[in-house]
């Protein structure tokens, strides 16, 4: 028997709360089966198993915080005894059935928000996560003062992201800064580190994106629109197969040696449009061709603006990949995630002057950088890396 | 189809694609991508949700033409 504890989702998150269980005690679980949906500062992350065998116990109730490391259930595996101890299934305190009622009274009509609807009219009753409402009345914060999601539905983000908002009385002169939100902590704690420990290297190279480009639009064409491609999914192919290449830059640096991933996930830079980031990973993008991994991207980008990731798409990235074109800068400088040892930057696509043997031309120009942490690998390493890139830019039929 | 009920057709696709956007901000001749904040894969969703609507499929050799909201309406209004 095992305890299935609250996975970390992140160096920066230090609990979570449980949601909602997907299975059942008695339950038969797969390894990498979601077993929960918990939440976080960064939105709701479906959390998986990482053992097969039965759900002996649940021992946690929705709607309460687990640290993490606390056990949230008891994983019995394939073969063990039905329970060391035999007896106690029936006189155990059912802990799950304990508090039924907090669960499923959602409309409880006492709460602050029904008397808030007159002055909302439009908006009806206030849609917010059992995590949301909890932390709202902890910090003393109307849920009616929040800017809901995108569904309407306040989390527990939300909350801590305008945890300052709370009407203060008139009386204080003295305004304090903002406090970040939870989420801008979580990445001024990363990328401080990432600055304090790893010492980047950068290199940039120009890539002739026409053939890619023309060649792309020639594979469109022949594609219904909801099958079509984006240049973005060709540029995270062209990084994976140049990181087949040159693996040394896709893992880890941990406890002062470098630990090369076979795997590749490459988290991919997502920008959620009330501010912030987050880099879900694509996992095993080492096995997708070009469609798998543009259905792969377009589901990613989805759910991590819908707040609906996995727990493995948190945790699991190797490398990072930044494509900022869409703002339409020329390079990208970025700061590595630690433990990852690399970035790789892709700037906007403009025309630009292109010289070829003696001829000069206009072409579709993109600045690839990357990030190298200097202690895995050296500036060679991270050329022929960049090198790759353009071969494979240039020979888009080898990405299908 | 009136070019005015196209036009109301276009705006419901972004705003329930991009549900942050206020219908306010959408100035009919800027350029929908810059001025929205929208990346080119809500785009795509966008142009996609149309097709579905329409049955009109804008080529992406075409996106020239559908830049703006005025663009894009003329262009549904000649094709739908």
């Amino acid at each position: 028997m095992s305890a299935f504890v609250m996975p970390s989702l992140g160096a920066d998150m230090e609990s979570a709360v449980l949601m909602e269980w997907k299975v059942q005690e008695g339950d038969r679980v797969e390894k990498g089966d979601v077993i929960a949906e918990v939440e976080t500062s960064k939105g709701v992350i479906e959390i998986e198993v990482f053992e097969s065998g039965t759900v002996e116990k649940l021992l946690v109730a929705p709607e309460t915080e687990c640290a993490v490391g606390t056990p949230m259930a008891m994983i019995r595996a394939e073969g063990e005894a039905a329970s060391e101890q035999v007896k106690p299934e029936v006189e155990e305190t059912p802990l799950i059935e304990e508090k039924p009622a907090a669960a499923a009274k959602p409309a409880e009509p006492t709460t602050p928000e029904s008397s808030k609807a007159e002055t909302a009219p439009e908006a009806g009753r206030l849609k917010a996560s059992p995590a949301a409402r909890k932390r709202a009345e902890a910090l003393g914060v109307e849920l009616s003062a929040l800017t809901p999601d995108a569904a309407g539905v306040i989390h527990l983000m939300q909350v801590e992201g305008s945890s300052v908002s709370t009407p203060e009385p008139p009386k204080a002169e003295v305004r304090k800064a903002p406090e970040p939100s939870a989420m801008r902590q979580a990445i001024a704690a990363a990328m401080s580190r990432a600055n304090a420990e790893i010492p980047h290297y950068y290199l940039s190279t120009p890539i002739n994106m026409t053939p890619a480009l023309a060649w792309l639009e020639k594979q469109n064409a022949e594609r219904p629109i909801s099958k079509r491609i984006l240049p973005a999914a060709l540029m995270i192919r062209a990084v994976v197969k140049g990181l087949q290449e040159v693996p040394e830059l896709n893992g880890f640096w941990e406890k002062g040696e470098q630990r090369v991933s076979e795997a590749i996930h490459p988290g991919i830079a997502i920008a959620l449009r009330k501010g912030g980031l987050i880099t879900p990973a694509l996992l095993d993008a080492q096995k997708m061709d070009l469609e798998a991994t543009m259905a792969a991207l377009s589901d990613l980008i989805t759910r991590t603006r819908a707040g609906k990731l996995r727990g493995a798409e948190m945790t699991q990235q190797t490398v990072t990949i930044t494509n900022l074109g869409d703002l339409g800068v020329e390079r990208v400088y970025g700061v590595i995630y630690p433990p990852q040892v690399s970035l790789v930057g892709l700037g906007r696509i403009a025309d630009a002057p292109w010289a070829e043997g003696d001829a000069l031309s206009v072409r579709k120009v993109m600045h690839a950088t990357l990030a190298g942490d200097h202690r895995a690998t050296d500036g060679r390493t991270g050329a022929l890396f960049l090198e790759r890139l353009d071969y494979f830019l240039q020979h888009p039929e080898e990405l299908l | 189809m009136t070019k005015d009920e196209i036009k109301k057709a276009i705006v419901a696709q972004i705003l329930t694609i991009a549900p942050e956007i206020d219908e306010g901000e959408i100035d009919p001749r800027a350029n929908l991508q810059r001025s929205l904040e929208i990346d080119s894969f809500d785009f795509l969703k966008i142009l996609t949700a149309l097709n579905e609507v329409w049955g009109v499929e804008v080529p992406e050799a075409d996106y020239g033409k559908v830049d703006t909201l005025e663009h894009m309406t003329e262009y549904f209004a000649e094709r739908v």
